[in-house]
């Protein structure tokens, strides 16, 4: 994990290298400008408070993606479910009268359990037909798509045609204590939802009798099967946990930092997951701390723009340069392993007695 | 005399480690040189050196007398240098014209001219004694067939230097001897052959002069003539070797495995085993005889769930166990050692403790109330490093991916037998390792039927089937063809039935 940490702050690096080149190239000084960034994300506790809950939905699919992929699977359906998962919330928030200290947690489940059967379809057809994750969870993001489109359009439309109706205040995520403590931001009780479930993933995966199974199947299928470990099970499992946390996203996305939902957009934050997980290095704690990053970037755009003539599209491309740069860590991992390669390997040399050119042969 | 081919001091180094450290070898004309070493001693690599595929740090190739550098395999093959490969490189559903032209096809205007190739590959294999059907699909020929395809194919490219990699891995005795007319006829013809392998019996049988290297260092060259196995053996290994399993007459109990009639299909959905039964009682070894493919992997999924059975019972200690769950079946008490350890023995991402309680992680003492007790994964992987010598870095917190095969192989078999299981069954158990780790795997092996357990072994080394087993079972084509008494048998015997020839039916 620490050579992660290190590739991930590595791949940070080199794309603000560039996009200190790309600024240099707009005519503007990339100092002055990383200067606004930074600031616009972190200058006073509203904008801190701001730069937390944009991160909010983003740590939540962040671990999404990376729990599914630490097993082996990719789901890239963590936007569909976020959509149904948020839907559901909302409608239950639209159309239930309880008080809010019941209200909020029937919601926050609700969400869950939503997102959960929309990542079980894909992770059963996976489990019995052998259908790529890949293929049916795009399925699945337009099912939800439309789904919401046809739902909010007859049932809960609002004042606009692409909005639904707003959630009462008492039936989001917002409090008032944490909007004073962070001097009137749109900061929610998701962000507890998310640290909350950053430490019980980070449980499951490291501590738990389900994570062992869960790791076992994603590394080596073949094995998990011979040790007697139920493959298919898992894989649903796996799915479901998955679904669950980007329907958690949902919930408060759509129930926190905004009240209503709009239709005729599948939610960018569900693709940004994966981002997200792929700079964190699918850990718990680098999800959580890259979903900061990503969320400092987009509150922080909006000063930079405002205080210089770099375009607010810079910081965009900083992000993308940034995710081709963890992405293709593989090359940057061999670079480093080729730096400490060598010392590791007479390690092992002297610790065992033979097979000296076995890597070779 | 002349030499064909001298490698004069060659080193390669890989990041961390040196493969060849100066090893010169002399190839003589008309010559069989045999390359001698344990698993992991560097003769692939030094081969893959002459081959054009590595490029040395140090040292130089001369090939009749010229300095040349070797860059790629072409570079190789136009110097007169053909390597059969460890693994065939055949296309399964082309003819053996097709597979020998392959990259250099004679053409007749815009068309492929096959029938003056095959005509070419006919008198070829004539001339070799080879006895090859120019027009023979490849998947419907013998593995032993196949590799006299991989033969012709350099000698299509007019080779001076043929270089075998273990090219008795894959055959029966019967092939073997044929393999070895064969090399002896290719000499006959002014050839030179180069014969990488680690079986002492044919280079005894074959060679004239004998190479060995032991962890990448030169040891010597030396005269087979004049020099006898054990003398290898040592320069292979490096001390005394001993060759003989030691073990007292077997003293079976009751029946422990009952493998009643059962059939099963293989990947390619065809019967890969049938009707098949086999006792293995308790305080016995039974080994399974065969090549390659022909339904022992069946059969061991079989047993312990891995493959579902078409027809027949399989029953462990009286109770029919065929319709059983894999992990009620390691419950019951079936320990297995799989035949790729890599792929299914192990979670090469999972450090030693965590791979150790591969099987029994969600009972106590490794779990409680779903939780791992880490202590208890460290205490129990720090049994097995002890009591099986498992040798590696950072002790159980090792990731084993970066352990050494046979430090591998070990875990697996101390977590399997701590298990204490009633039926161990071993596929392979030694593939690939190094006489030391041989030797003492073949120890643990006994110590379990001694100790009553039943133990069935399957393994492509003859000879590790003739010593370790009390019985053996010889399968062909999926079918058990007998099972036989160890001590009542011989490996010419065992040769023809795993071709497929009964008792009794003769040659």
């Amino acid at each position: 994990m620490k050579k992660g940490g290190i590739i991930s702050l590595i791949a940070i690096f080199l794309g603000l290298i560039a996009g200190a080149i790309l600024i240099m190239a707009t005519g503007n000084d990339p100092v002055e400008g990383f200067t606004y960034l930074f600031q616009g994300g972190l200058k006073d506790s509203e904008r801190i408070g701001n730069t937390l809950a944009t991160a909010t939905p983003l740590i939540l699919t962040g671990l999404s993606v990376a729990f599914a992929f630490r097993t082996g699977l990719f789901n890239i359906g963590a936007a569909g479910q976020m959509l149904i998962g948020g839907f559901c919330a909302l409608a239950i928030g639209l159309t239930v009268h309880l008080p809010t200290y019941l209200l909020l947690p029937l919601m926050v489940v609700v969400a869950m359990v939503a997102g959960a059967i929309w990542a079980f379809i894909p992770g059963l057809l996976k489990a019995k037909f052998n259908v790529h994750e890949v293929v049916s969870t795009i399925m699945m993001n337009w099912i939800a798509y439309w789904m919401v489109y046809y739902l909010v359009q007859n049932h809960f439309k609002g004042d606009t045609e692409t909005e639904s109706r707003m959630l009462a205040d008492s039936a989001t995520l917002k409090v008032p204590f944490l909007s004073d403590l962070f001097s009137g931001s749109f900061i929610n009780l998701g962000i507890v939802i998310a640290i909350i479930m950053v430490i019980v993933i980070s449980f499951i995966i490291n501590r738990t009798v389900l994570g062992y199974e869960l790791k076992a199947v994603g590394h080596n299928r073949s094995a998990a099967e011979y040790a007697g470990i139920s493959v298919n099970r898992n894989v649903i499992l796996s799915m479901m946990i998955s679904g669950g946390l980007a329907g958690l996203a949902g919930v408060v996305q759509y129930a926190g930092n905004s009240s209503l939902i709009e239709i005729g957009v599948l939610p960018s934050e569900g693709f940004d997951g994966i981002a997200v997980a792929l700079l964190g290095m699918n850990s718990p704690i680098g999800v959580f701390f890259s979903a900061i990053f990503f969320g400092l970037l987009s509150t922080g755009k909006g000063f930079m723009s405002a205080m210089t003539s770099i375009p607010p599209e810079i910081s965009d491309v900083i992000i993308a340069i940034i995710i081709y740069f963890s992405a293709t860590s593989l090359l940057i991992r061999k670079v480093i392993n080729k730096l400490t390669r060598s010392r590791k390997y007479k390690k092992e040399i002297l610790n065992s007695n033979v097979n000296v050119g076995e890597k070779v042969e | 005399m002349e030499y064909v081919v001298e490698m004069l001091n060659i080193t390669k180094e890989f990041p961390g480690i040196i493969a060849n450290d100066n090893i010169t070898l002399r190839l003589k004309k008309g010559e069989v040189h045999a390359l001698l070493g344990e698993n992991g001693a560097g003769k692939s690599t030094l081969m893959s050196v002459l081959f054009g595929m590595y490029t040395p740090e140090k040292g130089s190739i001369k090939v009749r007398g010229k300095e040349v550098t070797i860059s790629n395999p072409n570079v190789a093959n136009a110097l007169g240098i053909g390597m059969v490969h460890q693994h065939f490189k055949l296309v399964s559903n082309f003819t053996v014209t097709e597979n020998i032209i392959l990259g250099l096809e004679p053409k007749k205007g815009f068309v492929v001219d096959i029938k003056s190739a095959a005509k070419k590959i006919e008198e070829l294999s004539k001339t070799y004694g080879l006895n090859v059907d120019p027009y023979a699909k490849i998947e419907d020929i013998s593995v032993g067939m196949q590799q006299r395809v991989e033969i012709l194919k350099t000698l299509y490219r007019n080779a001076e230097v043929v270089i075998l990699d273990e090219p008795t891995a894959v055959l029966t005795p019967q092939e073997i001897q044929e393999l070895m007319k064969i090399i002896k006829n290719l000499v006959k013809e002014g050839k030179s052959i180069i014969i990488i392998t680690h079986k002492l019996k044919e280079i005894k049988a074959v060679a004239d002069q004998c190479t060995v290297i032991r962890h990448g260092k030169y040891i010597g060259t030396v005269d087979v003539k004049n020099t006898t196995e054990a003398e290898m053996a040592s320069m292979m290994v490096g001390r005394q070797v001993n060759f003989k399993v030691e073990k007292t007459e077997s003293n079976p109990g009751e029946v422990v495995l009952e493998v009643n009639n059962v059939s099963v299909k293989n990947n390619k959905k065809v019967l890969g085993l049938k009707n098949a039964s086999l006792q293995v009682r308790a305080g016995e070894i039974v080994g399974i005889a065969g090549v390659e493919g022909n339904g022992q992997s069946e059969l061991v999924e079989a047993i312990t769930g891995l493959r579902e059975i078409e027809e027949g019972s399989i029953l462990l200690k009286g109770i029919d166990i065929s319709k059983h769950s894999i992990r009620e079946r390691i419950r019951s008490g079936i320990a297995h050692i799989p035949e790729d350890r890599q792929k299914r023995g192990l979670v090469l991402e999972y450090t030693i403790e965590e791979n150790c309680v591969l099987e029994v992680y969600n009972q106590k003492p490794f779990s409680k109330y779903g939780l791992l007790d880490k202590a208890a994964l460290a205490k129990h992987a720090k049994k097995i490093i002890e009591e099986f010598d498992v040798r590696s870095g950072e002790g159980a917190k090792t990731v084993v991916e970066s352990m050494s095969g046979g430090n591998q192989q070990k875990a697996i078999i101390g977590r399997e037998i701590e298990n204490n299981p009633e039926l161990l069954i071993a596929c392979q158990p030694t593939r690939g390792l190094d006489v030391g780790s041989i030797e003492y795997i073949h120890k643990r092996l006994v110590e379990q039927r001694d100790s009553g357990k039943a133990v069935l072994l399957t393994s492509l080394e003859l000879d590790e089937v003739l010593n370790l087993s009390d019985r053996i079972a010889i399968v062909n084509a999926g079918e058990i063809i007998d099972i036989v008494n160890a001590k009542d048998t011989n490996e010419d015997e065992l040769g023809l039935m795993m071709a497929g020839i009964k008792r009794g039916e003769g040659a």
